[in-house]
């Protein structure tokens, strides 16, 4: 008995409208590729390049097991996201849910989100900023592993030499939004 | 040592079931209500997922979900037959007189003698109604009408 996409989305929709999820979350389609997109209630919680189902699992370890592709949950970031990728957006306004991250980790990404639109950055410098100047490597791990990219700018964040070192969605993806931005 | 069954994120839980859960609801509800009772069965099932304790006997648990709600739609629908909105009409209609009159009785005698003198219903759709069959429900129907006698007389 195939369930009709009607009555799924009725289905999401009531899930998501009545408060019920604890994570949901939809594909965005974008230039770099389609994007998995996942709020809480507490904020958008993580972007992925990622499609693969059993990175629910993933989600489910952030906030809880109620995890439920729902496009409503997302219209939000959806919107914002949208923007900045046709240029009609330098900086997000979304609420982040950052919870089980170790305090470093948070100082970190605290202080890539001011790097701002356009710009770029080094990983030592990052680390002199927070007062650690010599966790370089420490901030490239918490790059690696950002949960929400594009919106906490990795991207942004370059080798000493100005190369493109490394990106968790790959190095092409860097370069496109470098590019969009006009950073290269 | 056994380890417990982790208990899988809500989407694959919903699409792994789904398919099923209509078709145990279709059966028992016919196309159109089951729409309705899909949709209340996964959203009973999300309301308690976040105390579910581990991962086991999902399946069974998701029936057992949809059979309940399915019992309660037929209950639903029952009770609408038995207990027509009250008229507006100046002149009182047979089945508002016999609300009250039957006040006392127990659902399917009331249903019966309800659909019986206030609808003029056969003993073949008050049986089809209440899912029972002509013959209890002529029994329902005269049982009511002895006892709202004896009430009356009292």
């Amino acid at each position: 008995m195939t369930v009709s996409p009607a009555l799924d989305s009725r289905f999401r929709h009531a899930a998501a409208t009545l408060g019920l999820l604890d994570v949901g979350y939809d594909v965005v389609e974008s230039p770099i590729g389609e994007l998995v997109v996942a709020t809480s209630d507490h904020g958008l919680a993580s972007i992925s390049f990622d499609t693969d189902p059993k990175r629910l699992d993933r989600l489910a370890r952030i906030a809880g097991p109620r995890v439920l592709r729902s496009p409503r949950s997302v219209d939000l970031a959806r919107r914002e996201l949208d923007e900045y990728f046709e240029g009609r957006r330098q900086t997000f306004d979304l609420t982040l849910d950052l919870r089980a991250l170790p305090g470093f980790t948070i100082t970190v990404l605290e202080e890539l989100a001011r790097v701002p639109y356009g710009e770029t950055t080094t990983y030592g410098e990052l680390a002199r900023r927070v007062g650690h100047p010599r966790a370089a490597r420490a901030v490239g791990t918490v790059m690696n592993r950002n949960r929400i990219p594009i919106v906490l700018p990795c991207h942004r964040v370059v080798g000493s030499t100005g190369s493109l070192t490394g990106y968790a969605g790959g190095l092409d993806r860097k370069l496109t939004l470098l590019e969009l931005e006009g950073a290269r | 040592m056994m380890r417990s069954v982790p208990i899988p994120p809500f989407e694959l839980f919903y699409e792994e079931h789904r398919s099923e859960v209509l078709r145990v609801l279709r059966r028992k509800l016919g196309a159109d209500r089951a729409e309705d009772a899909f949709q209340e069965t996964f959203l009973r099932a999300l309301r308690a997922y976040g105390r579910l304790d581990h991962g086991e006997h999902l399946r069974a648990w998701v029936l057992t979900i949809a059979k309940n709600v399915a019992v309660d739609t037929l209950r639903r629908t029952r009770a609408t037959t038995e207990l027509p909105e009250q008229g507006v009409d100046d002149s009182r209609p047979a089945y508002d007189e016999l609300s009250d009159l039957t006040a006392g009785l127990g659902p399917k005698e009331r249903a019966a003698v309800v659909l019986r003198y206030g609808y003029d219903l056969s003993y073949d759709e008050i049986a089809a109604a209440l899912d029972s069959s002509p013959d209890a429900a002529r029994q329902a129907a005269s049982t009511g009408v002895r006892r709202i006698r004896r009430r009356i007389a009292s």
